[in-house]
């Protein structure tokens, strides 16, 4: 029960109640990509208007569970206004600590790190990092679809 | 939900605890609560009567089949060609002979399409299936279309999931080629009308094939009273190993067949000129077959057949009867399937929560349910919905894990805060 509470702490929750930035393209949105896990059915699209080496804006929609839609809510939240180095770098440190169970920086991962929770529940990483690879290939402009398999 | 058939006269009382007492997997914490497994419908758990079958087989039979004649090949050719009559009876069919071993029902599929329909379609040529197939009963039929010109016709559902007959009879006319229904739906626990399915098709011509898969576990199959043309079931869902199961054809279809994979046992005679296929059904069963796994099949249909499938199917209806009204009863809940006549299946979603979630919080409680879309997209689609929870029924599942599941979906609720 300590686990699942950790999983679906408050934050996770109010933003799959409410997600950030979502639904909605920005204003001169170019680039954009899809995101397929075909296990659950969850679908993503990231869009963001990508502007001298800067995420001006981002969004997401599409349809998923709690945790791939906290992922992306929260991930749009910590990525707008960065340079996409900056956010490669911050994709590179939540899949280190997702997938290869390195300690996490929480400082550096603000309010990301009620991600963490996940670590716990090997089938459901998938689902944290899924909006963050859709996120990779919408910044490197590649618009064949992600998918998880 | 139509109250099934019930024997003649009563047999002793279904025992579940001592049914529970042969299942060793049923006997273990998951998360520290007691395991509910109600994911039979994906697979059956085994007896230790199966599991003891492989280890015998393995000890002491072992040796290729059809092919020597020391002691221990004489024994396991008896004991696979003794599963071939043990199929037969139990699907009441004419002849051992229409019984092939294959893989499991996605090959049987497989097999039938490209032996038997492929070179009887053309382009233009119909092939009928409806709107709750599993993928394996869509694919197989679509890449044919895709190769031949013919055309894939799909029986609709109505809002219950009940397959809409009168559109199915106006479907069918002379350009229907094949038939392939699912017995039960898997995804909706839609018992469908089979007999009445077949009898139509025959009248226009076209033979039938039965995806009994999520039906065989549950109802007594009798092929020659159903008339089907094929039928294809899983060993795994029905009590016995994966990576076996059963085609069954009618004689005449199977006898007009080419092979479709080539290899040993398949043949007659081999020279480079030509070879001469061997006869029904080795002909379908190229290679050294799943030899323990054939057997330890026909040791788990001995053990449901011993239960006697009229009360299994009484005691799971009731358990059905039993889990849809606590289900139903719990707000937010919707249930998806509610044919007059359905199969031990209950799909369902809780509004708010993804079906994916479901699944880690039951399991949590030590529930293993069934999340996603079921190999059922078109089912999803359907209801408009990107998944759904699958509970599926077992004989020796009991009320406590019908409660269990029940307690498991208010601690979704709780957990998502849906109770303010
Ligand atoms: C109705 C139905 N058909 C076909 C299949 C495929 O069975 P298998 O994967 O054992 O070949 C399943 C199992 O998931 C099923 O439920």
């Amino acid at each position: 029960m300590h686990d699942l509470r950790e999983l679906y702490e408050e934050v996770i929750l109010d933003h799959n109640r409410s997600p950030r930035n979502f639904g909605r393209r920005p204003a001169e949105c170019n680039r954009t990509a899809h995101g397929h896990n075909p296990l659950c059915g969850d679908q993503v699209e990231v869009s963001m208007t990508f502007r001298g080496g800067v995420i001006e804006d981002i969004s997401f929609s599409g349809e998923g569970c709690a945790i791939s839609t906290a992922s992306a809510s929260l991930m749009t939240q910590a990525l707008k206004g960065r340079s996409g180095e900056e956010a490669q770098s911050l994709f590179d440190a939540m899949h280190a600590v997702l997938v290869n169970d390195e300690p996490p920086d929480l400082e550096r991962l603000g309010k990301l790190g009620a991600l963490l929770g996940v670590k716990d529940f090997p089938m459901r990483v998938k689902c944290a990092t899924l909006p963050w690879h859709t996120m990779g290939a919408a910044l490197a402009g590649r618009d064949t679809p992600v998918t998880t398999e | 939900m139509s109250t099934p058939p019930r024997t003649g006269e009563a047999g002793p009382a279904f025992d579940v605890e001592a049914i529970r007492a042969d299942f060793p997997a049923l006997h273990q914490e998951v998360k520290g609560r007691p395991l509910a497994y109600l994911d039979n419908g994906a697979t059956s758990q085994k007896p230790r009567a199966v599991i003891e079958a492989l280890r015998d087989y393995y000890e002491q039979d072992n040796s290729n089949v059809h092919r020597g004649v020391h002691t221990l090949s004489e024994r396991a050719t008896a004991a696979y060609e003794g599963t071939r009559e043990k199929v037969r009876s139990f699907l009441n069919a004419a002849d051992s002979r229409e019984i092939v071993f294959a893989r499991g029902t996605t090959e049987a599929i497989n097999l039938v399409a490209n032996s038997f329909v492929r070179p009887r379609l053309g382009e233009g040529d119909e092939i009928v299936i409806s709107h709750m197939e599993h993928h394996s009963n869509i694919v197989p039929w679509q890449l044919l279309c895709e190769q031949t010109g013919a055309k894939l016709r799909v029986v609709p559902i109505d809002d219950d999931g009940v397959l809409e007959i009168d559109e199915y009879l106006a479907m069918l006319g002379p350009r229907t080629r094949f038939v392939s229904m699912t017995h039960v739906a898997n995804s909706l626990g839609t018992v469908n009308p089979v007999r009445e399915i077949i009898e139509a098709a025959h009248a226009e011509g076209a033979p039938v094939m039965l995806d009994a898969a999520q039906s065989v576990p549950h109802i007594a199959t009798d092929v020659q009273a159903l008339g089907c043309d094929f039928l294809a079931f899983s060993a795994h869902k029905v009590l016995g190993p994966t990576g076996i199961g059963v085609l069954h054809g009618k004689m005449e279809h199977l006898e007009a067949m080419a092979p479709w994979q080539a290899g040993g046992d398949m043949i007659l005679a081999v020279t480079f000129e030509k070879t001469t296929w061997n006869a029904v059904p080795y002909r379908f069963e190229a290679g050294t077959p799943n030899i323990a796994d054939t057997i330890a099949m026909g040791v788990g249909l001995d053990y449901l057949r011993g239960l006697g499938l009229d009360r299994v199917a009484a005691f799971e209806h009731d358990l059905l009867a039993y889990a849809t009204e606590r289900l139903g009863a719990i707000p937010g809940v919707r249930i998806f399937g509610n044919a007059p006549d359905k199969s031990s299946i209950l799909s369902f979603a809780i509004e708010g929560v993804h079906a994916h979630d479901v699944g880690t919080i039951l399991d949590s409680e030590g529930v293993a349910v069934r999340t996603g879309h079921h190999c059922t997209m078109p089912v999803m689609a359907r209801f408009e919905v990107p998944a759904m929870a699958r509970a599926s029924l077992a004989f020796y599942n009991t009320r406590a894990d019908i409660d269990a599941l029940a307690g498991g979906v208010e601690k979704v609720r709780e957990v998502f805060r849906l109770n303010r």
